[in-house]
């Protein structure tokens, strides 16, 4: 087992305990630190698959958000965080078995594709992954449209929000 | 190579020679000299804090018109050791009903924030951490910890105050980090690369000359982002206590006092990379200790115009502080931004290009000083609609 391998194994282990930690825990403000250190755990699974930009993007949206998330969590329920007494509902069983069955078939689907067990190779092209991530992101052969739609969509969410937010007017 | 060329080449040579030597792996030895430069560039940042902190009470001091410290050691140079031993030994204390676990990890995600962005200094020719090609990015994403170790802070206090000052920095933090972040792309778009070596490397003129302006609303975002006056509604003594860290004792204080120090000149260190050349000099390219001579003196500088501003203006409202950065800073870096990407483009490679460039940031500067005059002419309308204003006049 090489080192790599093992920081792998440590990583996972740890992102897949906050994960679950995530979801357990009665408090929201601790559950919102857990999700910080599972998003680290993947953005340091990203930085081991040579994927820095991807890496970087991880930390900054979402370990960035997650402080918004937490005032959110704060301000939101009844003004302080109390400990939630029952995280459950009457649907907890039923979605239980709906990520269950959901994990399983992804990983039946997973252990079907070829690649599953091969070792990540070493990245070949001599350019930049950046100038390569970016070149792909608007070149018409690669992924424009997407990537376009996306911008669109954002932008309206934006605007959506600005109208909602906004003072109507004889109030 | 002799040492007196390079010598931190010449050491890590040395020394990688002398761990092969000992028939080592060689994953081992990787390992191990990594760890070696973690270890020095982290050592270099906390002990440059001792220095600072005595620097900034001396600076503030000639302000002020005062001497500052001068009674521990020549010019008060021990002052800080002095300062550190009193923090060290005043009781530490965790308030009962804190969350003890948040509450103690925050003050150390607080350096550690800072201490990350040093991974990615080019302190000379050859001299980084890690060279890697998103460096730009990557100090806008450790700056999220040091949002989140603020926030952890306030909210595991079990304080109202501190509490109330989180969610201010939340607020400021992040707003902040808008315009921060569009000003860092002006000097990616300038050198074509988001590696902080290779926008070193292209600066055979500074970035400040094409770019003046996003050169002074980095400044200005990033003095927000630490916190400091007159962006310092985050601890604001007269409102809200001490902020976040009202509960802090001790060292636990002390490492955010350390992380803001660090923070600032962390800010002289990157406006000197990004817009001053970074390490770039007469003979630098030969002689890296140069390299860093001259980083270290620019981002001087830039620490100087940061305690400048500190000692000279008084705390903004918080109303003024949100609408200062949503109405002002980011659409101005927003138009700054396009502009320079429009211009970069059309005039790349000609000899129009640095007039043009200068000539963009003349007319965003223009117009944003029209701008604002008419803002002010209206408020002056508005303020004499109200005639019976309540005025103080001597009885």
């Amino acid at each position: 087992m090489t080192p790599i391998q093992l920081v792998f194994l440590f990583v996972a282990f740890a992102t897949l305990w906050a994960a679950f930690m995530v979801v357990t825990r009665n408090n929201l403000v601790h559950a919102a630190l857990f999700l910080v250190i599972a998003l680290f755990g993947v953005a340091v699974l990203f930085v081991m698959l040579e994927a820095g930009f991807l890496a970087v993007i991880q930390v900054l949206v979402y370990i960035g958000a997650i402080a918004i998330l937490m005032i959110f969590a704060v301000m939101l329920t009844r003004g302080d965080v109390d400990d939630i007494p029952d995280i459950t509902n009457r649907y907890a069983g039923w979605v239980g078995l709906v990520a269950v069955l959901f994990f399983s078939s992804l990983v039946i689907l997973m252990a079907q594709w070829p690649s599953f067990t091969a070792l990540a190779k070493p990245i070949l092209s001599s350019r930049d992954t950046i100038v390569e991530l970016g070149t792909a992101l608007v070149s018409p052969n690669g992924y424009v449209i997407p990537f376009e739609v996306a911008s669109v969509m954002l932008l309206a969410a934006l605007i959506g929000a600005l109208v909602v937010a906004r003072p109507r007017k004889g109030k | 190579m002799t040492f007196f060329e390079d010598p931190v080449v010449f050491l890590s040579n040395l020394i990688q020679d002398l761990l092969v030597g000992l028939n080592l792996a060689p994953s081992v030895v990787t390992f191990f000299m990594t760890l070696l430069g973690v270890v020095i560039v982290a050592s270099f940042g906390l002990i440059a804090v001792i220095f600072l902190i005595w620097l900034e009470r001396k600076v503030a001091a000639r302000f002020q018109d005062r001497i500052g410290p001068n009674r521990a050691g020549p010019y008060g140079l021990l002052q800080t050791f002095a300062d550190i031993i009193k923090l060290i030994t005043k009781e530490d204390i965790t308030p009962d009903n804190a969350d003890k676990v948040a509450f103690n990890i925050a003050p150390i995600l607080s350096v550690v924030s800072v201490l990350l962005i040093w991974a990615v200094i080019p302190f000379a020719s050859g001299w980084i951490g890690s060279d890697i090609n998103v460096g730009v990015l990557y100090i806008g994403a450790v700056g999220s910890f040091g949002i989140l170790s603020v926030l952890m802070a306030g909210w595991s206090s079990n304080n109202k105050y501190a509490l109330l000052g989180a969610f201010r920095a939340v607020a400021q933090l992040i707003s902040y980090e808008v315009p921060m972040l569009i000003t860092l792309l002006i000097p990616v778009l300038l050198a074509r690369t988001m590696g902080l070596m290779g926008i070193v490397e292209a600066q055979s003129t500074w970035f400040v000359v094409y770019a003046p302006l996003p050169a002074l609303i980095f400044l200005i975002s990033s003095i927000a982002e630490i916190g400091r006056t007159p962006f310092d509604l985050l601890e604001a003594e007269s409102e809200i206590v001490a902020g976040f860290h009202t509960e802090y004792t001790g060292m636990k204080f002390g490492l955010f006092f350390a992380g803001e120090f660090l923070h600032a000149f962390t800010i002289g260190v990157l406006t000197a990379i990004l817009f001053f050349g970074g390490w770039r000099g007469p003979g630098a390219e030969t002689y890296p200790v140069l390299g860093v001579i001259y980083l270290m003196l620019k981002a001087l500088g830039g620490y100087f115009i940061v305690m400048w501003v500190r000692t000279t203006l008084p705390r903004i409202r918080i109303d003024h502080m949100l609408n200062f950065n949503w109405k002002l800073l980011v659409p101005v870096t927003l138009a700054l931004l396009m502009l320079i990407a429009v211009l970069d483009k059309a005039f790349a490679g000609t000899a129009l290009y640095l007039p043009a460039l200068i000539a963009a940031n003349l007319v965003v500067f223009a117009g944003l000083m029209v701008a604002l005059r008419q803002l002010a002419v209206r408020q002056r309308k508005e303020r004499k609609r109200f005639k019976k204003r309540p005025v103080a006049k001597p009885a």
